[in-house]
């Protein structure tokens, strides 16, 4: 066992940890600040795939990788637009619009990929990393944490800063009263469907930075269908956040950590199938919810139309 | 909820109003959708440089004109309409099973692992039968979990569905590669049932008799959802829950079985696909056929008839979309735009017959 | 805003606020509201009187930016606007308190009243609590600025509501319906705000279907009736005719002539008193509920009896109603019918046996409002012979029986196989009123039976109220109308913070110890 907590191992599984965690934490920030505002959004799986290809397609275009990622937050609010429009505007069901978007959105980049890399396959060069100077000559934590490329750091500061928002600033009230009671809002002289169009376009931005992250940084490639349910992940990262942003990053460390365990175990020379590590995250989220069966807290008005005047 | 547009809810009066206008305002509202969706569809195609026309040639020809595409279109079908019998029963009851794809994938590892073994003790047909049911009862099985916690705990079910799905597929997956891989291959995959022995085809032809099973499931759905007093009990559940209470329906017991028949039929589904199609299950396959029937179930507004048409359009789409695939190089996942489209425009076409109706009153 | 005008004479100023100019509303189907005009004087209480239907909502819904009239205009200190939208509303200075709450229960009182600035702009809860503070010192109220709204009681989140349309610099405050969930306690108490609001000048909007509420607080007041405007009386009239006069007058203004009038409020025959066993007896009934526990409920009804329960609304009569039907668990406590133990019976148990109960939710939870009338008709009995047979639905029998049903009671519908949720609330109720009342019925609960009905419909059902209690069976009333109870009943029970406080006898002094058991003041 002794041989487990070798500083390969540990460094390899934080690292592994931070890597596969980052875009789930982006898209389940993403998916609280939809669901704060009453918006139930499936479709983010679709958001995080479309910022993959779009990131990864203006990286490698311009070779630039900032603006791969600002590529691939416009890229997921390029889905994330439609959204808007269909359930926000329209009033459509937003379960059968989510998944619809992410179908076409699956579909659509698998398309494009097939057309343009599919002879070529062609890579991005790694990510260049920022170290932080003192932090990062910390044995074990200090590579894996504080030797990471800039958009690391930066997503951290969304949670920063959403949290921020939600507490300190109107918008913040605004999102809580879209989702508790839109009528209100309205009342108060505050467009919902604006407030609510906002949320959902943040999430694509999110959502789509996310998925660039992992065509960038993570693989370094396109690869169709590679988000693999990763949105999914975030919807429920969101959900058992009630919420709270910090609770968002802790839990997608949590699922990264597992996901990306199997890696850190070849390390240390231990195999392990990733499924049954890929299990984990997803069997403790269950257990803590058989265990402590609470009812999720989520908005009251989470997944209904808001009309100004119908009661 | 009422503000949501309910798209499929209003099924059930025009079948009973029976007025021929409503039919055929229906049946434009059904097909609308469709046309839009193939001349969107189109467009893409064009946009990638391929000649649309030529594609969905094809496709017609693969998928439905040519025998063995057509035969194939078929077998393609049975499994399909399980799932979609699954989905009608619970989005009628108005629970979101999202979790089809782990009921189905763990249900067709287990019937993949035990068929191989009973072959040698027990008749093909019971041997047929009991995986029917072992695959039946796995996909109930698997969906217990987010039955209990909506029924007694109220968690959302779409949460939950979705989880039991990764969580399936990664244990399906362990199956595959721990407990029952066949030693003989190289590849991790579960041992073969042999052609003999598994679904009987339908008369001369090479379609899976899990055709059948799949009409017969679907219509039944059907009659039972429209004309039985458990039927309306669900789909008072699902259009009011409080009025079922108020009205002393037992909504938790229904809840579970609403879960139990719709994952169930998941279940029946990957048994169809082992002992009809595939006849063995490779590691990390995953059709994921669930999530590409929902939408199909909605275009039909949840009438299991209306269900059999489209996964019949469908499956056209995708048997002949895999054989174009190899000839116009244009990958199957264009199948997948093509239903994302056909489900937007259902939305755009009922947000306008809303507001049609709204103003023409 | 905040500054005190010192005894400003009513109606000195010359001209309104704010007029309505021969608006119209349609919505389809209904003309809502028909060329009505209408003026806001500052400093004055002007009551907007009208039964339910009557297009008082509607009137409000387009002062306060959530309607747009289809004709005519609405002109601010004589000038025509748009008022497209609650913003829009609140620019102009009218501050509307719906009558459901418009607070956020997740969100502070501060953060309530702070809601709608800037989006990156900090709010500023110091400044607010501040200002509120100060407001609520010039309108006598006294609230925590840091409680959670959810955590108040309705009346003072309607108290919240008017400070916050105070500080947002209304000068019109529009009050609408907002008696409805209070104590008579507390509508004195806004009665006596209401009247401090207009020594600052602010012009008040009070909207209520009670007359006598009317009277109390109104300076000025205007009669709606199906969508028009029937009438007003002027300040200076009111005080000439005096209460009597004026009550008369309202009242043929309200129901049209005079003989429809005294029809809509004409004391029933007495029956004669019932006698004998109990039919339905409760005994020690109590209910586990976060918002309102009841606990040792005792009442028995006998053959034939009406027992009205009167309360404000929110004293836990749901809780018990749900319970007696078996909708909810009972904490503790029996239910006999016929002597017979029924506690322990589902609903349907003891639907079979003779309970029923009409809710007053009809939409939310008495009906499926897509359903057809047939099956709505028989939605507590799903599954029973001769509807269905072996769990097959039976198309002929239940068509019957939906037929035979809409005409006993005359249910206004196009068919059978109406969605439900397309009828009229009067007719919707008919056919709950049928589902609970034909059949083997023994004992029945009315909840709040003619609450928003029009008043040919509320004459219906209180004959129908009657005509079950004729046939035999014990009746229980739920109504937060006093009068309503009063009418019907033999006995009055007042229900408050989930017990029964006290049951008198529907004699002449019935009025003034109910009253009392209602404030809270035990005799």
């Amino acid at each position: 066992m002794s041989a487990l907590f070798t500083q390969a191992f540990l460094t390899s599984l934080v690292l592994g940890a931070l890597t596969a965690g980052i875009p789930l934490m982006l898209a389940g920030l993403g998916e609280q600040i939809s669901e704060k505002a009453g918006v139930l959004n499936i479709g983010i799986e679709g958001m995080m795939l479309f910022g993959a290809y779009l990131g990864f397609l203006v990286a490698y275009s311009t070779g630039s990788v900032w603006l791969g990622f600002l590529g691939g937050g416009v890229g997921g609010m390029m889905v994330a637009a439609p959204m808007a429009l269909f359930c926000i505007r329209m009033g459509l069901s937003q379960i059968v619009i989510g998944i619809a978007l992410t179908l076409g959105a699956e579909g659509l980049t698998a398309l494009l990929h097939h057309f343009q890399f599919a002879q070529s396959y062609p890579r991005l060069p790694a990510v260049e990393t920022l170290a932080i100077p003192g932090l990062s000559s910390i044995p074990v934590i200090g590579p894996a944490l504080f030797d990471r490329p800039p958009i690391v750091y930066l997503a951290v500061l969304a949670v920063a800063v959403t949290a921020y928002v939600f507490r300190r600033t109107q918008l913040g009230l605004a999102l809580q009263a879209a989702g508790d009671k839109p009528a209100a809002l309205d009342a108060a002289g505050v467009d919902v469907v604006r407030v609510r169009t906002v949320a959902v376009l943040t999430t694509g931005f999110l959502a789509g930075i996310g998925g660039a992250f992992m065509s960038q940084v993570g693989a370094g490639i396109f690869v169709p269908f590679m988000t693999n349910g990763a949105g999914f992940i975030g919807i429920v990262l969101a959900m058992q956040a009630r919420g709270r942003p910090l609770w968002v990053l802790c839990g997608a460390l949590l699922f990264g950590a597992c996901l990306s365990a199997t890696t850190a175990l070849q390390v240390a020379g231990v195999s392990i199938p990733t499924d049954i590590i890929q299990m984990l995250p997803f069997a403790a989220v269950l257990t803590v919810l058989v265990l402590f069966g609470r009812r999720a807290s989520l908005p009251p008005a989470l997944g209904t139309h808001y009309v100004r005047g119908a009661r | 909820m009422s503000e949501t547009t309910q798209i499929g809810s209003d099924a059930l009066l025009a079948r009973r109003s029976g007025a021929r206008r409503e039919r055929v305002r229906l049946i434009a509202m059904a097909l609308g959708p469709v046309f839009g969706a193939i001349v969107l569809s189109g467009l893409v195609l064009l946009a990638l440089g391929v000649d649309p026309i030529a594609y969905y040639g094809y496709v017609v020809d693969r998928g439905l004109i040519n025998p063995y595409g057509l035969q194939a279109t078929l077998t393609r079908m049975g499994p399909l309409l399980l799932i979609a019998a699954g989905l009608i029963v619970a989005f009628r009851a108005g629970i979101w099973n999202l979790g089809g794809d782990g009921q189905f994938l763990l249900s067709a590892v287990v019937v993949a692992a035990l068929g191989p073994l009973m072959v040698p003790y027990f008749p093909v047909w019971m041997v047929l039968l009991i995986g029917l049911l072992v695959g039946a009862m796995v996909g109930a099985v698997w969906s217990l979990l987010p039955a209990l916690l909506k029924a007694y705990q109220g968690v959302n079910e779409i949460i939950t569905t979705l989880m039991m799905t990764f969580l399936g597929v990664s244990f399906a997956n362990v199956l595959v590669k721990l407990f029952f891989r066949d030693p003989a291959t190289t590849v991790p995959q579960t041992r073969t049932l042999v052609v003999a022995d598994r679904l009987p085809r339908l008369f001369d032809t090479t379609v899976s008799s899990g055709l059948l099973i799949g009409l017969i499931a679907i219509v039944a759905v059907h009659l039972v959802m429209t004309r039985t007093a458990f039927g309306l009990k669900l789909r008072i559940v699902g259009a009011n829950p409080r009025a079922a209470i108020h009205a002393g329906l037992n909504v938790p017991l229904l809840t579970l079985a609403t879960f139990a028949i719709s994952a169930a039929l998941a279940g029946l589904a990957g048994a169809v696909e082992i002992m009809g199609v595939q006849g063995n299950v490779r590691a990390d396959w995953n059709p994921a056929y669930s999530l590409t029937v929902v939408p199909l179930v909605f275009l039909a507004r949840f009438n299991g008839f209306a269900s059999i048409a489209f996964v019949f359009l469908f499956s056209v789409l995708s048997i002949g979309g895999e054989s174009a695939a190899r000839r116009t190089g244009v990958p199957n996942f264009f199948t997948l735009v093509v239903v994302a489209i056909l489900l937007i425009m259902l939305g755009i076409t009922e947000y306008l017959d809303q507001r049609r109706r709204a103003a023409g009153k | 805003m905040t500054q005190i005008h010192t005894s400003p004479p009513p109606h000195a100023e010359p001209r309104p606020i704010v007029s309505l100019d021969h608006v119209t509303k349609r919505f389809p189907g209904v003309v809502a509201n028909e060329r009505v005009s209408f003026d806001l004087w500052p400093g004055e209480v002007h009551v907007l009187l009208g039964e339910n239907g009557a297009g008082k909502s509607t009137l409000v819904g387009m002062l306060s930016g959530l309607q747009l009239p289809d004709e005519g205009g609405v002109l601010i200190d004589e000038r025509e606007v748009r008022i497209a939208s609650p913003a829009r509303a609140l620019e102009l200075g009218i501050g509307t308190v719906f009558q459901h709450s418009m607070l956020v229960p997740s969100l502070s009182v501060v953060d309530n009243m702070a809601l709608g600035g800037k989006w990156w702009s900090q709010p500023d809860r110091d400044g607010v609590a501040a200002r509120m503070a100060a407001v609520c010192a010039d309108i006598g109220v006294t609230l925590d600025p840091h409680a959670k709204v959810g955590s108040l009681s309705l009346g003072e989140q309607q108290q919240v509501e008017i400070v916050r349309a105070l500080m947002r610099g209304s000068r019109v405050l529009i009050l609408d319906e907002a008696t409805a969930m209070l104590t008579p306690k507390g509508a004195e108490d806004l009665g006596a705000l209401m009247g401090r609001l207009t020594k600052l000048g602010i012009a008040v909007v009070f909207i209520t279907h009670k007359l006598n509420e009317a009277l109390a607080f109104g300076h000025r007041i205007t009669v709606l009736r199906l969508g028009r405007k029937v009438g007003e009386i002027a300040p200076e009239r009111l005080a000439a005719l005096g209460p009597a006069a004026a009550t008369a007058e309202i009242v043929r203004l309200m129901f049209g002539s005079d003989t429809a009038a005294r029809a809509a409020v004409a004391e029933a025959p007495r029956r004669s008193r019932p006698a004998g066993p109990p039919l339905l007896e409760i005994a020690g009934l109590a209910v586990d509920d976060p918002a309102v526990p009841v606990a040792g409920i005792d009442l028995e009804v006998a053959p034939g009896e009406i027992v009205g329960l009167a309360g404000i609304d929110g004293n836990g009569q749901k809780q018990f109603a749900e319970a007696l039907a078996g909708q909810r668990r009972l904490a503790a406590g029996t239910i006999r019918l016929g002597g017979e133990g029924i506690e322990r019976l589902d609903v349907g148990g003891r639907r079979a046996r003779g309970l029923r109960y009409v809710t007053d939710d009809r939409l939310g939870e008495g009906t499926v409002g897509a359903f057809p009338i047939s099956l709505n008709l028989l939605l507590k009995q799903v599954g029973e012979a001769p509807f269905w047979r072996r769990g097959i639905e039976q198309p002929d029998a239940i068509a019957a029986h939906a037929r035979r049903l809409v005409g006993e009671f005359d249910v206004r519908t196009p068919g059978i196989e109406t969605a439900i949720g397309k009828l009229s609330g009067g007719n919707i109720q008919k056919a709950l009123l049928a589902r609970e009342l034909s059949g083997a019925a023994r004992a029945v609960i009315f909840a709040k039976p003619t609450y928003g009905l029009d008043v040919q419909n509320i004459r219906a059902t209180r004959q129908r109220i009657r005509e079950a209690a004729e046939q035999g069976l014990a009746v229980i009333l739920i109504s937060t109308d006093l009068e309503e109870v009063l009418e019907l009943s033999d006995r009055v029970a007042v229900m408050s913070r989930g017990q029964i406080v006290g049951v008198v006898d529907n004699d002449a002094d019935a009025r003034n110890r109910v009253g009392e058991l209602m404030s809270g003041v035990t005799a």
